[in-house]
């Protein structure tokens, strides 16, 4: 009888559904290749959980377009000695759950943040934050740095009150970070956003809706969001195309002629800030310690031609680290494609027969890794050296990657802090253990020189100063041909027209929906 | 009958075992699930550590064990990404699933049979050839493709059948949720459910088109036309109700390749069922969930499997006879 009678409803239901037209308000239906994979934003550090952060959360200062800082829960900053930043806090800001926002809160999402296993690295110059008043917080480093502000983008202050005491769930305290098990603030959320979670459904379906008490009234004019995560890019596209979401991102580089032709539809790409690189083992291959060789490599890599037919022109070919617009991107270094010189290289270092040597790359991680391996293999043939490239899925690739298990090996880096001296201290400072440096450096590259500018461009905190610096290394790397760089990934999105998307997205790859308008 | 059905329970919990302890074993090279729950930056000690609390670096056996006796009381461990029991999740996943399953059965059911049996009364009309010709096709396209062709013809450039996902769902007994009781939900059901059907009709359709022209050949049959019976009776009765029982067998074998060919339907329209779950999973290297996804999948082959070799034993005794000696 029970079942029947739900039966019965759930069919009232449904007529209902059906006879009601859609509701008023502006609904953005989004459709992303992942979803973000927790609502708790310290949780995990990846592109998905900062884009979620930046709808739900906001933070104490964010990026603008051209790489400079602009006001959001902080009105201003000052610094007052080399170790102290003050920043001033916006009031009458509300939480999600109707708290006030104030210093106290600031004080306790950034003790959080050093407690989380993957935010903890990048705040280890930060000591306590100090509330000086309700509205004030001073933000203290252990030695000078630089990248406070950068830093500041990351802290989206979370309701101290709501994160607080023990959640009957599971009897422990809510502010608790876990990755793989309930708790609480994986299943809930109170940050100052333009957005609420309203229903989440993981990897199915997740609705934002807009939160009336926003602070900021002079943004879009978005009432709803849908996200669904569409993993497949064809079938991402296709409902693009057939008009089932409004915006989708990112547009694979097969399908970008085809939506930019396509009438109503509007398709905004940017060249994006994550290069990729090949590692050249010096410690497994003798001839990779000589530096001809490495540079006879970087000779014989067409980066330009592969940019343009193996990326459809969907990646600006690099020289160096640093993309345009960091401080550390030096306009000097060029690609450099010459194959005769590259063959004379080889003959100099005594290795004009080649050689054999072994690379691998994921298959799944970064855009045509696989067909790019492929013709960087092809290409290093053209001057003798034969190599034996094994591919993998991604969730393989880091293992293998992490045990330095081939001579030759891919990895592609976005710096966390929009900055060049992140790509320094994880990909070619000297590899040392204890202090974690030069941890993803699988070519063991090593260079003093190379180690002292990036420690002292850390707490260099003269912008002019520290971008000599910056430059300075790219340029020994370069001159080293230290590793074999590639180019660096675009960036893509397309929606619907009459949107301001192209306001909206940036380079870090987190479009600010809350400015989003829709005509 | 008796010694018979315990005797195939038997053999399905051998079967389950091995199945369990092969996809157990497989899991390590699918890659490591911290990785995935971890940003680039966290350090080999902090993974470690990480790995450490959830026992993965425990040995095999120890593993496995810990796995079987956690089994055995229903609990088949925790999915990594979804933070919740996997066989919660599995749960919520198999309603969308098993919806698509039995709307593409239904449509291989309502079209192998008028099909397969026109084909094989008239062999030699031209409709005929044109179903034959057909199927030859439809078995050769594969599954992917021919999803991705639907969504281009019907989505993009017609506009009358949405691209992905189950739309508009209700939920009933508080957990089944139906996508087949609103309007949406049953467009959403008509493209996966052809392209899913799409490798089994053409094949249905030449088994039962195979084994009722045999049957026409046969004695019995060439009796009841001498009888004088009107058509009618002679096909549907004395023929085709005797083309059953091999297409029963071949039907139930089909219906668990049917369950993995869910895989590449739900994966290209974002079917939010088991199958683009486990896809995920792998990529997640979310191996709790991937084990016991084949585990599930595993039982329900043997499900299926030992329910048909019961009921063909009962639709012909002389197997039962044969499962007593």
């Amino acid at each position: 009888m029970k079942k029947l009678t739900s039966l019965v409803l759930a069919i009232v239901v449904a007529a209902m559904m059906l006879a009601t037209p859609a509701m008023a308000g502006k609904t953005l239906k989004l459709a992303m290749d992942a979803d973000p994979v927790s609502l708790d934003p310290h949780v995990q550090l990846s592109g998905g959980m900062l884009q979620y952060s930046h709808m739900v959360f906001d933070p104490l200062v964010r990026w603008t377009k051209d790489g400079g800082f602009e006001p959001r829960l902080a009105e201003r900053w000052e610094t007052i000695g080399p170790l102290v930043t003050r920043f001033y806090l916006r009031k009458g800001v509300k939480f999600h759950s109707g708290n006030e926002f104030t210093a106290e809160d600031v004080v306790f999402t950034l003790n959080r943040l050093k407690q989380s296993d993957d935010f903890k690295g990048l705040f280890t110059a930060f000591g306590d934050a100090v509330a000086t008043d309700k509205y004030v917080v001073d933000l203290v480093t252990t030695e000078p740095y630089g990248l406070v502000l950068s830093m500041a983008t990351y802290i989206f202050p979370m309701d101290k009150a709501f994160y607080s005491g023990t959640d009957p769930k599971n009897d422990k305290p809510k502010d608790l970070i876990l990755k793989t098990d309930y708790s609480f603030a994986n299943y809930n959320e109170s940050g100052t956003g333009p957005f609420k979670v309203t229903s989440r459904e993981q990897g199915v379906k997740t609705v934002f809706t807009r939160f009336a008490d926003y602070w900021d009234k002079n943004t879009g004019n978005i009432d709803e969001i849908v996200l669904t995560p569409i993993s497949e890019a064809p079938t991402r596209v296709a409902a693009l195309l057939s008009g089932d979401v409004d915006f989708i991102m990112p547009v694979p580089p097969n399908d970008l002629e085809r939506v930019g032709n396509t009438d109503g539809i509007k398709l905004v790409t940017m060249s994006g800030s994550r290069i990729i690189t090949f590692q050249l083992n010096q410690k497994r291959r003798p001839e990779f310690a000589n530096p001809k060789v490495r540079l006879a490599m970087a000779y014989a890599y067409n980066n330009v031609g592969v940019a343009k037919k193996i990326m459809k022109g969907f990646a600006t070919p690099a020289a160096q680290n640093s993309p345009k617009g960091y401080q550390g991107y030096n306009p000097d270094l060029q690609p450099r494609y010459d194959l005769a010189k590259a063959k004379q290289l080889m003959k100099e270092a005594g290795y004009e027969n080649g050689f054999t040597c072994t690379m691998i790359a994921p298959n799944n991680r970064y855009v045509n890794d696989e067909k790019i391996s492929q013709a960087f293999v092809s290409m290093m043939s053209k001057i003798g050296i034969k190599i034996s490239l094994k591919t993998m899925p991604k969730a393989q690739y880091w293992d293998q990657f992490d045990a330095q298990v081939a001579d030759i090996q891919m990895i592609g880096w976005h710096s966390d802090t929009e900055d060049s001296a992140n790509f320094f201290e994880y990909l070619y400072m000297c590899p040392n253990k204890e202090t974690g440096k030069g941890q993803y450096n699988s070519g063991n590259y090593c260079n003093p020189e190379v180690d002292k500018l990036t420690m002292a461009s850390n707490t260099e905190t003269n912008m002019e100063k520290r971008k000599a610096m910056l430059q300075q290394i790219e340029a020994i790397l370069y001159a080293d041909a230290a590793f074999i760089p590639l180019h660096w990934q675009n960036l893509s999105w397309a929606s619907k027209t009459g949107m301001n998307t192209e306001d909206i997205v940036n380079v870090m790859n987190f479009p600010y929906f809350g400015n989003l308008v829709i005509k | 009958m008796f010694a018979f059905t315990i005797k195939r329970i038997a053999q399905a919990v051998l079967v389950m075992l091995i199945i369990s302890m092969i996809g157990f074993s497989i899991k390590s090279a699918f890659g490591d699930p911290v990785r995935e729950l971890v940003g680039e930056r966290v350090t080999p000690e902090e993974r470690a550590q990480i790995r450490d609390q959830l026992g993965l670096n425990d040995p095999f056996l120890v593993q496995y064990g810990r796995f079987l006796k956690n089994a055995v009381h229903g609990d088949l461990g925790r999915s990594f990404f979804f933070k919740k029991p996997v066989t919660e999740v599995i749960v919520s996943k198999a309603p969308a699933t098993l919806e698509l399953v039995f709307c593409a059965s239904l449509i291989v059911i309502c079209l192998s049979v008028p099909l397969g049996m026109y084909s094989a009364i008239h062999p030699k009309r031209f409709f005929s050839r044109v179903i034959m010709g057909g199927s030859i096709v439809g078995v050769s396209i594969p599954v992917f493709l021919t999803a991705i062709l639907l969504i281009y013809i019907f989505s993009v450039e017609l506009k009358w059948l949405p691209s992905f996902g189950r739309g508009e769902t209700v939920t009933l007994f508080g957990w089944w949720d139906s996508g087949m009781l609103t309007k949406d939900g049953l467009l959403h059901l008509i493209m996966p459910s052809i392209a899913l059907s799409s490798i089994m009709l053409p094949l249905f359709i030449r088994l039962i088109r195979s084994e009722m022209m045999e049957v026409l050949e046969s004695e019995y049959v060439k009796y009841a036309w001498a009888k004088g019976l009107k058509p009618s009776r002679v096909w549907l009765v004395h023929a085709f109700k005797n083309t059953l029982l091999p297409v029963i067998t071949v039907g139930g074998v089909q219906l668990g390749i049917m369950v993995a060919f869910t895989i590449l339907t739900e994966t290209v329209f974002q079917w939010q069922g088991m199958g683009s779950m486990f896809i995920e999973s792998v990529e997640r290297a979310d191996t709790a969930l991937m084990v016991s996804y084949i585990v599930v999948v595993g039982f329900i082959f043997v499900l299926v499997n030992t329910f048909v070799d019961l009921i063909y034993g009962l639709v012909n005794p002389t197997v039962r006879v044969a499962g007593r000696k």
